[in-house]
């Protein structure tokens, strides 16, 4: 008798230990949330307290004179990340469509896989065969195309003019394109497979074609999580780092072709990071990195708000 | 004029025939990049790259201590995240029922999930580095835990909800205490599906360059101190690629190749251990 009271006492005491110990280490995540907001104000303070709100606003960098701005990051980076969108969108969409609709059934698993394996690929490698394949190629046979003819256009014109360099704002969105397809597809995807099938079959009956069924279906039942898909492959674009390093150029000059290099927030920090010098210098490259997670940390929150919003008229969390 | 008809059909076959060009699109660059790297990879691909040290420009050398780098700080990381993941993934998905906690927890763990893997290294750098005043694996390791924590917390919770409730139950009428219920019933159904996320996570942190750019660093020679600079293959690749220097670009080829080799075949073991074990079900 003593002695069951005495393992009823001893597993009540271990319950309550083991509970605490998991929850101890998810109130971690929270606490590590923090500590990197914090550690991130705190070093970028020297710079808040000398520049306030005119280091958004200002393009200089110029690390010798102390003078430091964030717009050339900032406009590299946003730019970067439209071009990445405007190319991965519609593609995801179409790759989506494939593999819920067109693909044969047993290339759907295999393809899919294959889609992912372009995600899982680390972002050195892209930047490599950025810098040392498609730079040149893009350099040689697309570039000298696009300053001949869009480039004498008005109004567009001055984007796309500029000498044929390979690397720059406009190759850096192309290779963030490639790298965030299949973040967005596979989102796309799944929530295109939640879609119930009443649904779309009763559009079939009604003698609705396949791309009919999609466009006016699928995707307006699915829009939230379709753009939550997109807002996800947006954050990781805009904090992408090692493949925009190797092909951006790193310039910090703002201009208006994007055929020219330039700079984003994340390349700037791959850079001068380790070899900057003085308080300033680093504190600038610091609020850098504060200005890229505050924009990220929006971003993703939207991205995954939505995504919530589509698991719960799904009656089922995502 | 056509009829609306035929209108619809065309419309139709365009939209499709372009999801299957956007299919090849894919496929195209998946399939340039691993021909890419096979045709500069496997030439510079010799036994000395596993032999020898990183060398200086114009000498010949491999990457022994970058792959040997690398290993440890992966390995580190793996064990200091992996861990608290689990921890927090159960609780998120055993205990967190009610209360605050467990749905801030999931949300921020999936903010982080995808954060800018960068902004961590600036992170350890800032909390680390600064106060020990020098680059050390230790930091690298670090760096590479936190992105271990958000992806293992995620698959932990996906798996465990997974686990049929009937099985606590189950166990909770032999009078098993609740501590032994999730360690020794739950927990270990979802075993298959935890070591996929696990391996998943490890994928992730091997290829990583940004975060280890601030805290490990580099270092040219050998150097088993995990205190001290480290090299690692990321970081060497970077570095070499970047360099003017022919057989350091060479040096790059090889060991991007030996990373990605290594990130594809981890992903796909992680898949397919994990489909048997549905499949066995």
């Amino acid at each position: 008798m003593f002695l069951r009271e005495a393992s009823l006492k001893r597993h009540t005491v271990l319950d309550l230990l083991f509970r605490n110990l998991t929850r101890v280490s998810a109130f971690g995540v929270l606490v590590l949330l923090a500590a990197i907001i914090g550690s991130l104000v705190v070093g970028s303070m020297p710079t808040i307290h000398a520049f306030g709100f005119g280091f958004l606003t200002s393009s200089d960098w110029d690390p010798v004179n102390d003078k430091f701005g964030a717009l050339i990051p900032i406009v590299g980076t946003l730019v970067t990340s439209a071009i990445a969108l405007l190319i991965a969108i519609p593609v995801s969409f179409g790759i989506a469509i494939f593999l819920t609709e067109l693909s044969p059934r047993i290339l759907r698993r295999p393809l899919g896989v294959a889609i992912e394996l372009l995600a899982g690929i680390p972002s050195i490698i892209y930047g490599m065969w950025g810098l040392f394949v498609f730079a040149p190629l893009f350099a040689e046979h697309v570039e000298p195309w696009l300053s001949d003819h869009i480039g004498a256009m008005p109004y567009v014109g001055p984007f796309f003019s500029g000498p044929p360099m390979g690397i720059g704002m406009l190759a850096a969105g192309i290779i963030l394109a490639i790298m965030v397809i299949p973040f967005i597809a596979s989102v796309m995807r799944d929530v295109f497979e939640v879609v119930p099938t009443l649904l779309k079959e009763s559009a079939y009956g009604l003698g609705a074609t396949t791309w009919e069924v999609m466009w006016k279906v699928v995707l307006p039942y699915t829009k939230v999580g379709v753009a939550g898909g997109i807002m996800l492959g947006l954050g990781r674009a805009l904090g992408e780092t090692m493949a925009v390093t190797f092909v951006i150029g790193n310039a910090h000059e703002l201009s208006k072709s994007l055929l020219m290099p330039g700079n984003s927030i994340a390349s700037a920090l791959a850079n001068e990071f380790t070899e900057a010098y003085g308080e300033l210098y680093t504190s600038a490259l610091i609020e850098l990195g504060l200005i890229l997670f505050f924009i990220t940390f929006v971003v993703l929150s939207l991205a995954r708000y939505m995504l919530f919003k589509l698991g719960q008229r799904e009656g089922q969390v995502s | 004029m056509l009829s609306l008809y035929t209108r619809r059909r065309i419309i139709n076959a365009v939209g499709l025939a372009i999801s299957m060009l956007a299919m090849a699109f894919g496929l195209f660059w998946l399939c340039w990049i691993l021909w890419t790297l096979l045709e500069h990879g496997l030439p510079a691909l010799t036994p000395l790259v596993f032999t020898q040290m990183t060398p200086p420009p114009g000498s010949g050398g491999g990457l022994l201590n970058a792959i040997a780098g690398s290993l440890a700080m992966t390995l580190v990381g793996t064990l200091i995240g992996t861990p608290i993941g689990i921890l927090a993934g159960t609780y998120l998905a055993e205990f967190g029922q009610r209360g605050w906690l467990a749905p801030i927890t999931r949300f921020i763990n999936d903010v982080l999930l995808s954060a800018p893997s960068i902004v961590i290294g600036l992170f350890v750098y800032e909390v680390y580095v600064v106060h020990v005043k020098h680059f050390s694996g230790w930091a690298g390791a670090l760096a590479l835990s936190i992105i271990v924590i958000p992806i293992v917390i995620r698959t932990t919770e996906n798996m465990l909800r997974l686990v049929p409730t009937t099985l606590r139950e189950a166990a909770a009428a032999l009078g098993a205490p609740q501590w032994k219920v999730v360690n020794f019933v739950t927990l270990r159904a979802a075993r298959a599906g935890i070591i996929t996320g696990v391996m998943l996570a490890i994928a992730r942190i091997s290829g990583e360059t940004a975060p280890l750019l601030f805290t490990a660093l580099n270092n040219q020679f050998w150097s088993s101190d995990m205190d001290q600079p480290m090299a690692n293959l990321p970081v060497v690749i970077f570095q070499f690629a970047m360099s003017p220097y022919e057989d350091w670009q060479k040096l790059a080829w090889a060991g991007a190749l030996l990373i990605t080799l290594s990130v594809l075949t981890l992903n796909i073991l992680a898949r397919v251990l994990f489909q048997q074990k549905a499949a066995s079900h």
